[in-house]
């Protein structure tokens, strides 16, 4: 398989305090993965500097082969420019915790005007799309209601389709259900199992959804302090983690392990 | 004291006329408060550091000191230095400049309230610097600005009264003028009162409005 993501030796720093260190990753095209651990353990901040919302302070990202923060000017990497990182971002989305829709405009205009305006393509052109979504998260009958007039797990549904509209080879999910009541997790949860199932989209989700992590992931990767700790098949994660502190983490989650 | 009704007979018409120089100042001045505030509130988001700086303390000087020692400052301490300018023009720039730095911090919170999330919604959807202001920010940040701005219009409108200290004949003034040469202030004054509340009232309903139509939507 080839690597679709490549970090190497990558670290970055919140004022003193060092959120990655040192982190050396690769995912494979296609692949799903779930990033679980603490809090402040620097996994969202991984989905963030992929999203170019973040940058890094050393180390160097690959996507599809091409440096992420950094672009070839005569033969030496210097810091990307705003126009390289405006070409980066077309193969990667990101759907946030706070759904993040635009309120004044309706959930079917929240995945129209992106294409319209960035990938430039036609208004009816967009305007199928859109409503081909709506379908695909199950909210064909909302499409004229505002962000206000849904429900938290409505308006994720939304921002998973805003984000799938733009055809990202890559996608992000940084905690996507933390920001819900708790019996509106399973209907957005679906929406991930589904795309997982019928796309050959990279998926990187950051969850504490334990039992989801297991279901949709290929590959589980535990993190703590700004490090991978343990990383496998979620089979041998979920019932036997080999890491003392993964073990400790999963108890919190998962009955039975002792 | 008794009311006369001849006394408010022959002072309306100067009245009048006051009242339509007061209109006029506060339209005037407005514009100037409104056009002059965006500037400020842009020159102080500026990246610029020290521009960002000299706007904010000289908005923060003009902001913190009396508007009366402004005028006085435009229109008697100027033509020492060889600038004239006429009572009207020295008290609509006195009056839109004061208020522009209450206009700026209304276009700068306004712009700031906007959640941080939807920046990085309009870069993660890949977002130009102008789409994103122009269909994400702007859209957001300008109605909430609405009921703040009408309501420094109807205080402008309030304050023009200050206007007479640079013998702008204004509705005060007019009135004032008058009492001072017929020695009755009791009908000139009441109709001064009466004058603004006439123009106040509907102006304060219509703030209301424009209120209850820009609530935020969440």
């Amino acid at each position: 398989m080839k690597n679709i993501i490549e970090f190497k030796d990558v670290s970055k720093y919140f004022g003193s305090l060092k959120v990655l260190d040192g982190l050396n990753l690769e995912v494979g095209a296609g692949e799903k993965l779930a990033l679980i651990g603490p809090s402040g353990s620097g996994k969202t901040t991984i989905l963030r500097i992929l999203m170019t919302l973040e940058t890094i302070e050393s180390g160097l990202i690959t996507v599809e082969g091409k440096p992420l923060w950094h672009e070839k000017v005569n033969e030496t990497l210097v810091p990307a420019s705003e126009a390289h990182l405006q070409k980066m971002r077309q193969i990667i989305g990101m759907v946030f915790q706070q759904f993040n829709l635009f309120p004044h405009l309706t959930a079917l205009s929240n995945i129209e005007q992106p294409q319209i305006l960035v990938r430039k393509v036609t208004k009816e052109e967009a305007r199928e799309k859109a409503a081909n979504l709506m379908d695909l998260v199950g909210l064909e009958d909302k499409k004229d209601h505002y962000p206000h007039q849904l429900s938290g797990g409505q308006q994720q549904r939304v921002a998973i389709a805003r984000a799938l509209a733009m055809d990202p080879k890559i996608m992000l999910f940084d905690e996507v259900t933390s920001a819900l009541d708790p019996e509106l997790v399973d209907e957005v949860l679906s929406v991930l199992k589904k795309i997982a199932t019928t796309t050959d989209t990279t998926m990187l989700t950051v969850t504490h959804e334990m039992n989801f992590a297991r279901e949709f992931a290929d590959r589980i990767l535990f993190f703590d302090k700004g490090q991978i700790v343990e990383q496998g098949l979620p089979e041998g994660i979920f019932t036997n983690p080999k890491e003392p502190r993964t073990r400790g983490f999963l108890k919190k989650y998962i009955t039975g392990l002792t | 004291m008794e009311w006369d009704w001849n006394v408010v007979a022959s002072v309306t018409p100067s009245l009048l006329n006051g009242l339509i120089v007061t209109v006029q100042a506060t339209i005037v001045g407005a514009v100037l408060a409104y056009v002059l505030g965006l500037v400020i509130a842009i020159l102080k988001m500026s990246g610029n550091k020290a521009v960002a700086f000299i706007t904010y303390w000289s908005s923060e000087f003009i902001r913190r000191t009396p508007l009366l020692v402004q005028l006085y400052f435009l229109f008697y301490v100027l033509p020492d230095f060889g600038i004239f300018l006429s009572p009207f023009v020295a008290g609509v720039i006195g009056l839109g400049l004061h208020f522009s730095t209450y206009t700026s911090e209304v276009y700068r919170a306004g712009i700031e309230n906007v959640p941080k999330g939807q920046w990085e919604a309009a870069r993660s959807l890949n977002y130009s610097a102008y789409h994103t202001w122009r269909f994400v920010i702007l859209p957001q940040a300008i109605p909430p600005m609405f009921p703040p701005l009408a309501n420094y219009l109807i205080t402008m409108f309030k304050e023009t009264p200050l206007l007479s200290a640079i013998t702008v004949v204004e509705l005060f003034n007019a009135a004032n003028i008058y009492s001072n040469s017929h020695y009755k202030y009791l009908e000139p004054m009441t109709l001064v009162g009466l004058f603004f509340l006439l123009v106040s009232i509907p102006a304060a309903m219509i703030a209301l409005k424009i209120e209850n139509k820009y609530k935020p939507l969440n």
